[in-house]
């Protein structure tokens, strides 16, 4: 996902519009109440423009640093470890039936994802 | 107050007390202030007498429950236990019964501690006041109308107000270090990888790490010896053994460099969090430990490079949290289908900074700007590890700074939404070091009055990672010279 279409530069104004506000709560599966897009708008510009601090350095050269741990741990054997009980998985989903998992229609009419 | 952690498990081990007699101790005290504090969120407590009677039993047989015989522990709820629930303070997790328990608890379990609770913290760990849980806000012990700092404000709490002599927290960015300053109580954040996360609901998984709160250094440093080690269901788990860990508090600081960043002086810290440090400072100096001037010239862009990264990581994290396999679901209406349940779910279990974060993590990570946000904030990342390494590359062999620039502030005053930044100015001493990976730890150090009140205020050590064993030693001398570690908080 790095870089693809035109990256940008944000401005020293990093305020999203909002639809832009709109398009990244849909990217990250949350409904937002109408009064939300603009509360939303003025908390992540105040963030994002504090951010801008990032944009001014020269990083040509420094390699992105993923995790600080720099050791890697020892492979563990490729046997099959235990597994939870299905009944154990079954009591913590919000609806079952019967030996399944219950959501609503994926395909059709009212399916969405 | 409790006495050391040592002492009520050798106690227990020698049949002198029981284990018993601990919990219950623990248990009426938690009874007679958590009405007023809200650090615990579930208090265990039938498991919490049956599992010390357990201990006891192996005594009388003769047989060694463990360095923890006995001794009441308290635990953040984002680490999953089968006893009672595992909420993370979210109204997404209200409810829900984990089918195991963490790594960190079947350690505790093997060396005979006995867990009372869990407690409170901000929402998925993500606050730096415990302002933001589902189950209402912990106050601090020592003014009930100031937050107990955060995210593990109710482990701090809880250790503070004497309900348990030692808790266990969790720190992505300053978690366990700012509460435990605010609250007068110690608390480190041991090396990332040295503890195992499995069982520890994620935040931001290249910054979590479990650690302990406690009364005194030497409570800290038993408690992350047995808490430490290798755990093969942890990926990031180090194949480090800790069992010197503990050995060397009474050794000193002579012939040590601690290093101190002039940003650590800056004006922007309150008069009290000022005079702690030089006061740490003259007497690090006077037990014959060297003062080295050092600089960490990108500390200031910490804050910055730390939330795109955690909320990066928290938006992936946090994806599971999707109406579906657990956690709350939202009803639906006639016509709704699969994105509905998700976006609706999602809406109504998680709370206002939780879904903020959410937010601000998918934009960095979004197409077109990840190169901007998240990828410059990794890069931002490998400098400031560059600046201790450095640093301790001089010979340096511990940098000590503030742990949160103030004392305790009061509930409500940087959470109200006015200035979104001010919360999160909070960490700007303590993120460094999830960044760079490094061990860290606060101690008691001072007083700041603020109000008419007296206030805690600690100081705080990192060292390279994997240096344990001395910071502790490092951290140990500072508590014998300034004093204050132990002071109950008032009027508890």
């Amino acid at each position: 996902m790095s870089g693809s279409p035109p990256s940008h530069t944000p401005d020293a104004d990093s305020s999203l519009t909002a639809a832009q506000v709109r398009k990244v709560a849909s990217l990250a599966k949350l409904e937002l109440a109408d009064g939300e897009v603009e509360r939303l708008r003025g908390e992540l510009g105040a963030i994002l423009t504090h951010a801008q601090r990032l944009q001014a350095l020269n990083l040509d050269g420094v390699e992105p640093l993923t995790t600080p741990l720099e050791m890697t741990g020892p492979m563990a054997e490729d046997v099959p470890s235990g597994v939870l009980a299905t009944e154990a998985l079954h009591a913590m989903a919000p609806a079952t039936d019967g030996a399944f998992i219950k959501v609503p229609k994926v395909l059709g009419d009212g399916g969405g994802a | 107050m409790w006495a050391p952690v040592q002492e009520l498990a050798g106690n227990v081990r020698a049949g002198r007390t029981t284990a018993r007699s601990l919990v219950e101790r623990s248990l009426a005290r938690i009874e007679a202030v958590n009405g007023r504090i809200n650090a615990f969120v579930e208090v265990h407590t039938s498991a919490a007498l049956a599992r010390a009677d357990a201990v006891d039993a192996q005594v009388k047989a003769g047989q060694d429950p463990g360095p923890l015989a006995g001794v009441p522990v308290a635990l953040k709820d984002n680490m999953c236990t089968v006893e009672g629930h595992t909420t993370c303070g979210s109204a997404m997790l209200k409810g829900y019964r984990s089918p195991f328990d963490a790594g960190v608890v079947e350690r505790l379990h093997a060396a005979g501690a006995v867990i009372v609770g869990k407690t409170n913290l901000d929402e998925f760990a993500m606050g730096s006041s415990t302002e933001t849980s589902v189950f209402g806000p912990t106050k601090n012990p020592w003014d009930l109308s100031r937050v107990p700092g955060g995210s593990s404000g109710g482990s701090a709490a809880a250790v503070a107000a004497g309900c348990v002599p030692v808790a266990l927290g969790s720190d992505t960015g300053g978690s366990i270090r700012q509460p435990a300053s605010h609250c007068g109580v110690v608390g480190i954040k041991p090396t990332y990888g040295r503890v195992s996360r499995w069982g520890l609901v994620a935040y931001a998984s290249s910054l979590d790490q479990i650690g302990p709160l406690a009364v005194r250094v030497a409570d800290c440093a038993l408690v992350t010896r047995v808490i430490c080690g290798h755990d093969g269901r942890d990926s990031t788990s180090a194949p480090v053994e800790a069992a010197g860990i503990d050995r060397d508090l009474e050794e000193g600081v002579e012939g040590l460099v601690i290093g101190v960043p002039a940003e650590a002086r800056g004006g922007g810290n309150h008069a009290g969090v000022a005079s702690a440090l030089e006061g740490t400072l003259g007497a690090l100096r006077l037990a014959g430990a060297e003062i080295m001037d050092i600089e960490l010239p990108h500390a200031g862009l910490g804050i910055a490079a730390y939330y795109l990264i955690a909320t990066a990581e928290a938006s992936s994290n946090l994806a599971r949290f999707d109406g579906v396999r657990y956690g709350h679901r939202a009803s639906l209406l006639d016509g709704d289908g699969l994105d509905a349940l998700y976006c609706r779910s999602r809406a109504q279990g998680f709370g206002r900074e939780v879904r903020k974060r959410i937010m601000l993590g998918t934009h960095a990570l979004s197409s077109g700007y990840y190169d901007a946000y998240y990828g410059r904030a990794l890069k931002v990342r490998r400098l400031i590890k560059g600046d201790y390494d450095a640093a301790f590359a001089k010979g340096c062999d511990a940098v000590l700074m503030p742990a949160s620039p103030g004392p305790a502030f009061l509930l409500g005053s940087k959470s109200g939404g006015g200035d979104p930044l001010a919360m999160y100015l909070e960490d700007v001493f303590t993120v460094g070091v999830n960044l760079a990976g490094l061990p860290a730890i606060t101690v008691p150090a001072g007083f700041a009055e603020e109000g008419g009140m007296e206030l805690p205020v600690g100081v705080q050590l990192i060292g390279p990672a994997l240096s344990e064993n001395r910071l502790l030693r490092v951290a140990g001398m500072v508590e014998r010279a300034m004093g204050v570690a132990g002071r109950m908080a008032q009027p508890f």
